[in-house]
């Protein structure tokens, strides 16, 4: 009985989060059926999501890119196939890895900050603030986060697709000896517009569940100092999850 | 011409009809009526967890009270849409009890940001800010970020805001808590040269009977989520009734239940 119990107040909890999240998708999304009146703040919050991001998607990308060629070495070099890693690494960045792991990194990075910041707005009556200023707190706060992160998230990826594979190109060529002109044709030769424009709509989707999810959290956010913890941290949790599991969905859907 | 203007007058600004809210299971207001005439000064009193700010904030259409009509100028405000709420908070100003300053925007855009959301100018914007905070005791300080202010700085930040953009309507969440006895008696003062001098209506709430008695026309009490009673400041010290003696004496023996009323409220709005 208790475990019952247990798992309805569960999934009360799940779908009440899920609830605040679809609210808050619809308001934006009605929001957005007119044009944004915050031109300003939309190029900050660009600036927040995607110059600040740069460091750690470069660093991220770098690393996976050159792990990538090194792990796939290993194994085809036992079949003499080495001429292939660049293709492993190139469709890897490209298709998933790429929007995958800018998506975590941006999750951790910029999903923590709009929690964090919204949650102090709100436990601070600074929302209540802008109401009563005669200024409507979603197009004013979540609106430009919401639009940054999506614009952004795909130009992230771009670069970070571009990174991993130079990170596979410089272990192949640099450390494994292997012919420089043989990997760049190898990485287009099995390169489809479509693996690239599919990375670019993942990007953009999570971007959208990073924004919502991290003002969502942060906009409802209550209970002071702890609440706000509480929203950061679930903000990151929930994000790099729905992260992983839409991951799944969408390229079920796009190569299904 | 004239009648009509009487019958104007005869319209409260802000009327309160049988509010009611809950929380989960907690009453925390209930069957509230309160009506605030145009030009007068009313301020609600009663413990901490009563219902004050959030029969504050239903009326400013922060929180949905369950029943209940609140009509300013006659105009039931729970009936408007999202947008139509937003349109009267023009005629709006709000001083929150911590200041609600926004971090990221230095002290006159704080001040002027009703203006600067309205289309104003920035210069124009901040030629007003600067006017305001002059009126507050604060000149020269347009520059400087939130975080360098002191708390008695940051009210009257918050109060100049309040009133930047010339709202007909003033809400004053505990304008004097947290502050010194000197710093309290100049928000005070303020308030009544505000209240004064341009006939702002003004709905305030307080613990501090001084303040009430200093910046009111009229004084109600909420108790346990009811109002109890309303007097005028001059009976604040003649009047009788057991829970108001203890209120303004500040006895902790007496007719008021001083137990778990108060925390559960606030529990129970935090979740």
């Amino acid at each position: 009985m208790k475990l019952l119990q247990r798992i309805g107040s569960v999934a009360e909890l799940f779908l009440a989060q899920l609830g605040i999240y679809a609210t808050t998708l619809g308001q934006f999304s009605k929001r957005m059926l007119s044009a944004p009146r915050y031109p300003r703040l939309i190029l900050a919050q660009a600036e927040e999501v995607g110059v600040q991001s740069l460091p750690v998607v470069l660093l991220t990308a770098l690393f996976t890119g050159m792990v990538l060629a090194l792990q796939s070495y290993i194994v085809f070099h036992r079949f003499a196939a080495e001429s292939m890693i660049s293709v492993v690494v190139s469709l890897s960045m490209v298709r998933e890895l790429g929007p995958v792991l800018v998506g975590l990194m941006v999750a951790g990075r910029v999903g923590a900050s709009f929690a964090a910041e919204l949650g102090t707005m709100r436990v601070s009556e600074q929302i209540d603030a802008l109401w009563t200023l005669s200024t409507d707190p979603m197009r004013y706060l979540i609106m430009p986060r919401v639009i940054a992160a999506i614009a952004m998230m795909p130009l992230l990826v771009v670069i970070s697709d571009f990174i991993g594979i130079y990170g596979g190109y410089a272990i192949s060529v640099f450390m494994l000896d292997q012919n420089p002109a043989v990997y760049l044709e190898k990485t287009t030769q099995y390169m489809e517009l479509k693996d690239f424009y599919s990375g670019l709509v993942k990007a953009g989707f999570f971007g959208m569940l990073i924004g919502i999810i991290g003002c969502s959290e942060g906009f409802n956010c209550k209970g002071g100092a702890e609440g706000v913890g509480r929203a950061t941290t679930r903000a990151v949790v929930i994000s790099c999850m729905s992260i992983l599991v839409s991951d799944y969905f969408l390229t079920a859907w796009m190569f299904g | 011409m004239s009648s009509d203007r009487m019958n104007q007058n005869q319209i409260p600004r802000i009327s309160i009809r049988n509010v009611s809210k809950r929380f989960e299971n907690k009453i925390v207001l209930e069957d509230v009526s309160l009506d605030i005439m145009p030009g007068t000064s009313t301020t609600v009193i009663g413990m901490s967890g009563t219902g004050k700010s959030v029969l504050i904030k239903c009326v400013l259409g922060l929180m949905k009270p369950d029943s209940g009509e609140i009509c300013v100028d006659g105009e039931n405000w729970l009936k408007l849409s999202e947008e139509e709420q937003l349109d009267r908070m023009k005629r709006v100003g709000m001083l929150f009890q911590g200041g609600a300053l926004f971090d990221s925007l230095s002290v006159w855009e704080n001040v002027s940001f009703a203006l600067l959301e309205r289309g104003e100018k920035r210069k124009a914007a901040r030629e007003r800010a600067s006017e305001v905070l002059e009126w507050v005791g604060l000149p020269n300080i347009e520059d400087l970020m939130p975080a360098e202010l002191s708390g008695g700085m940051s009210k009257r930040v918050g109060l100049a805001r309040t009133i930047c953009h010339k709202p007909d309507i003033v809400f004053l969440d505990e304008p004097t808590t947290g502050l010194d006895p000197i710093m309290s008696d100049v928000i005070n003062r303020l308030i009544v040269r505000l209240h004064k001098g341009s006939g702002t209506t003004i709905m305030a709430i307080t613990h501090d009977m001084k303040s009430a008695a200093m910046i009111s026309d009229n004084i109600a009490m909420l108790c346990q989520g009811r109002m109890h009673r309303q007097i005028t400041p001059d009976q604040l010290d003649s009047d009788q009734d057991p829970m108001l003696r203890q209120f303004v004496e500040g006895r902790a023996e007496g007719p008021i239940n001083c137990s778990d009323w108060g925390r559960d409220i606030e529990e129970a709005v935090n979740r």
